[in-house]
Parts: C-alpha cells; structure tokens; sequence
C-alpha cells in the first residue's frame, strides 16, 4: 500500500514537472498564428464584451519556461520601458484587477498585437506571434494569474547590473 | 600471469592515449601556447606528466613484481599459524610506508606550489605598459566585446571574434549580462569567470600572430555548448588596420539588391536586437551587427560565416542551436536573399 502511494506521489510530481518545464521552443507557426484577432470587441466600450467569444486560449499558460521567456522579452522588447517591471508609469500598471480592455489572455494579446490609444504601439507582426504570447503569459502571472509552480519565486528586475567602462566614464557607445 | 599481462596492456593504451590527446586541435590547446601565460601553464602541464607519469609507472612495476613473485617471505611461514609478519617484515613494512608517506607528501606539496606560483604568475603580466582593454559580456549564449582606448573615452561595440595586436597587454574586464559565464582561450591563457554583478580581470599576450579559439567554460544553459569565440593575434599594424575599419559605420548599401536587404533589416523585428551603426537600427540585445560580413563565423562560431548558413540560420535560428534567444521571424523567400547580401556586405 506504502509503495503504491509513492508511486502515485513520483507519478504525479513527474508528470507535472513534465508539464511545467516543457519547452516548445519551435513553435510552429500554423499552431500558434490567430493573425491578431483573438477577442471580438464590442464598438461601444472598449474590451466590452460580445457574444459570442471566440475561444482563444494562451498556448503557453502554465509553462515556467514561456513564462520566463516572456519576462526576459518585456525588458528586451522594452514593455518595461513604460510599464516598470509592473508598477507603471509613463504607461499604465500591469499588477491590477481592472483592465481597460479586459484582462483576459485573448485580450491581452489584442492590446499588443493592435496597440492601444494614448501611446501603447501595436507589435502585430513586428514579433512573432509565440513571443507575444510568451509575453501574455508573464504579464499574467505578475498579477498570480499562473500557477505558482510556474512562476518564479523573484524577479530578476532587482538583481544590480555591474557598472561597466563605458556607462562609468564617458556614457558613449559607438 | 595473465593478470599482469593485462595490466602491461591497459597500462600501454592509456600512455597512448595521453600521447593522442596532446597532439589533437592545436587552435584550441593549452599545450601550444601562443602567450606567456599559456606559456606557463603547458610547462606546468608537462611537469605534472612527467613526475606523475614516471611515479605511475614506478608504482606499475612494483605491482607486477609483487604479483609475480612468492606472496610471502620465508621468514613468514613458519608463523603462518600465529597470524603474526616476523619481526623483519614489520620492520620493512614499515620503512616502506613512511618512506611512501613522506615522498608523497613532498611531491604534493611541490605540485601544490607549483600550480599557485604559476596561478599567482599568471593573474598579472610582467610589463602592463600600454594595455588594451576590452570589456568581454557574457550572454546566453554569445559574446559581447567592447574595446576602450587609453583614455576610456572611445569604445567599439563588436562580437565573438577578439582582434589583439601581439606583443601588447591586453587587459580584459569580464561581466555577464545573465549567469556565469567563463571565458577561456587556451593557446593564452586558462579560464577567467564571467560573473553577473561584478567585474572579473584577465590579463592576456599573444607572442606570435595566430588564431586562437576560444570557449565558454562554464555551464551556462542549454547551448553552452555553441558558445565559441575566435581570437585573431595580428601584428600592430594589421590590427590597427582592422580597429580603424571597424569603428566607422556600417558600409552604405552600394546596388539595389543590398538596399532592398537593408530595407527588409529595418521593417523586422531585427532591429529590436541587433545594432547596425550607421542606419536606425539600435538594438543592444543581441549582437552587434555593423561589420558583420568580416567575421568568420554566425551564432557565436556555431558554423562559418557562408551566406547559405546565414540564410538557414535566419529562416530558422532554433534548428542551428536550439533554445537560442534569437526570434524565430518570417521573412518571405523573395526577402531572404537581398538580406543576406545586405548583412554579408557589411565588411
């Protein structure tokens, strides 16, 4: 009976550390493509809802790995630019409950995808359509919208970056 | 007997195979050194052969000599009974093992002053007159290089292929930008830690022209594998030369083709990575494109800078080195070709 149980407990820790560390690292484009339309939007209010709602699922939730690869493009994409690392600022915060245009992951990725008025650009194919949603995926679980098996335990944004010559001295990079 | 014969015979394969191992790849090999440091360490290497190679054999002869011959003394059986060596045995015995004890101890403790005094030689360089400094960054999973002259006021931004005039210090200032990295060029020197949040010093000299392969030496993901770098040792005038190039802009594309390739460059997501001096492009996360076409190798030395590499490696970057940070894009066929001509010419 003891073993059974510990078979069932290594089977079930195996089988979602499986699930939690898959790397779908190339992702092909037929899966993943939705060509930017992946929320029907009402005209009236913005991110208001229609029915029906095309069912659009993130294919990257609960992945430790998308969701590290989307942290690592939101400074590389320069989000972090305007949204902090969550906090906001010149754009709006990314840590709340209410979203102006839904909070959804279909939402999210129509913010980025089509861009937002008042200073959000649009990113539709700009970036491939997996990073985006790689990066659906981190803005999702700043706000614990990710399991927390998944989630990093801290952020990376706080650790200091060494001075080097260039920054120290003379600021110039040619 | 015939266990002694196959001591004899695995004992001769591993000489051999040391003997192989040392005439192998001498781009990258500690044992040809190019510098003074490297210099240091082969000799270092060649002393720990020799001593630990002759006490080996020493030790393999007496092994075959105490398998051949009688396994006890004859003062020995007559106490068979007793369980208990003669008084001669003991004495013997015992001489051997503090003999044994005592030359192992010394022999440790040479070789253990011999490896710190050529660690502590090999941290600094003798004449540091004149140095060249170059700030190397380890990134996931390339590296970036940037040269900064006397003054500290001018610097080039370039990648994975280290131009050094020989006979000058050069003096490299090694960060990470994410794990640690190491950074190990054998044929100069041994292996310096790139180490996030802090600045680590090297001192490397090459004392004749050469090119020299380097590569990372610490696990540092899941290409750690695919992360090479080249060092080109020239004479001054060569590498003054090369510096002078490198630090204009980018060539302006000279026939439409090449500017058709720039176009496609700027209307992708290149540019939110890759930096092209010269044009709009400015990205810093990745590296840095402007002379692109004079480096000798794409995806940090993963495979030789050939045009049909370069196309594959764009359509495709996760098939060439899976798990790399570089963005798989879509390019239409009839953009590939001007962009990789536009990208080659960039000499």
């Amino acid at each position: 009976m003891k073993t059974g149980n510990l078979a069932v407990c290594i089977a079930v820790v195996l089988l979602t550390g499986c699930q939690r560390e898959k790397r779908d690292i190339r992702p092909a484009p037929a899966d993943l493509a939705i060509f930017g339309d992946a929320a029907k939007e009402g005209t009236l209010r913005p991110g208001g809802p229609v029915n029906p709602q095309p069912v659009v699922r993130n294919p990257y939730n609960a992945s430790a790995y998308d969701i590290s690869e989307g942290q690592r493009l939101f400074d590389w994409y320069n989000c972090s630019g305007c949204h902090a690392h969550g906090g906001g600022g010149i754009g709006p915060p990314l840590i709340k409950t209410n979203w102006i245009y839904g909070g959804e992951p279909a939402n999210l990725f129509d913010t980025i995808v089509k861009g937002r008025p008042n200073g959000m650009p649009s990113w539709g194919g700009r970036i491939p359509e997996y990073q985006i949603w790689q990066i659906v995926a981190f803005v999702r679980s700043m706000n614990g919208d990710q399991p927390k098996s998944a989630t990093a335990s801290r952020p990376d944004a706080i650790e200091s970056n060494p001075q080097t010559i260039v920054n120290r001295v003379s600021g110039q990079t040619k | 007997m015939r266990c002694a014969r196959q001591l004899a015979s695995s004992f001769c394969c591993s000489i051999s195979l040391a003997f192989l191992t040392s005439c192998a790849g001498h781009q990258q090999s500690a044992l040809d050194p190019a510098g003074p440091q490297s210099g240091r360490i082969s000799t270092l290497w060649w002393s720990f052969f020799w001593l630990l190679g002759s006490i080996f054999i020493l030790v393999m002869v007496l092994t075959l000599f105490t398998l051949t011959r009688r396994h006890r003394g004859f003062n020995q059986e007559p106490l068979e009974a007793t369980h208990r060596p003669s008084e001669e045995t003991e004495a013997s015995l015992r001489r051997i093992v503090t003999g044994a004890t005592i030359t192992t101890i010394v022999i440790l403790f040479v070789l253990i002053v011999a490896s710190v005094t050529t660690g502590r030689a090999n941290s600094e360089l003798k004449d540091k007159r004149n140095p060249l400094t170059v700030e190397v960054t380890g990134n996931q999973w390339w590296w970036q290089l940037r040269y900064v002259d006397s003054n500290l006021k001018e610097s080039l931004l370039t990648a994975n292929e280290l131009h050094i005039p020989v006979g000058r210090p050069i003096q490299i200032r090694g960060v990470s930008n994410d794990v640690i990295h190491s950074f190990w060029v054998p044929n100069l020197n041994g292996k310096r830690d790139l180490i996030p949040s802090h600045v680590t010093t090297e001192w490397i000299e090459a004392d004749h022209p050469g090119l020299y392969r380097g590569q990372c030496a610490e696990f540092c993901g899941i290409q750690h594998a695919h992360m090479a770098i080249w060092v080109v040792a020239e004479p001054p005038a060569k590498f003054n030369a090369w510096l002078q190039n490198q630090l204009k802009d980018a060539p302006v594309p000279s026939n439409p083709v090449e500017q058709r390739g720039q176009q496609v460059f700027m209307n992708n997501a290149c540019i939110f990575c890759h930096q092209i001096r010269g044009t709009g492009a400015a990205g810093q996360n990745g590296p840095d494109l402007t002379h692109f076409g004079s480096r000798r190798g794409i995806a940090a030395n993963t495979v030789p800078n050939t045009p049909g590499n370069l196309a594959g490696w764009i359509l495709d970057p996760q098939s060439m080195k899976p798990g790399n940070h570089m963005a798989t894009i879509a390019v239409n066929s009839t953009d590939l070709q001007p962009l990789v001509r536009y990208l080659e010419s960039l000499k």
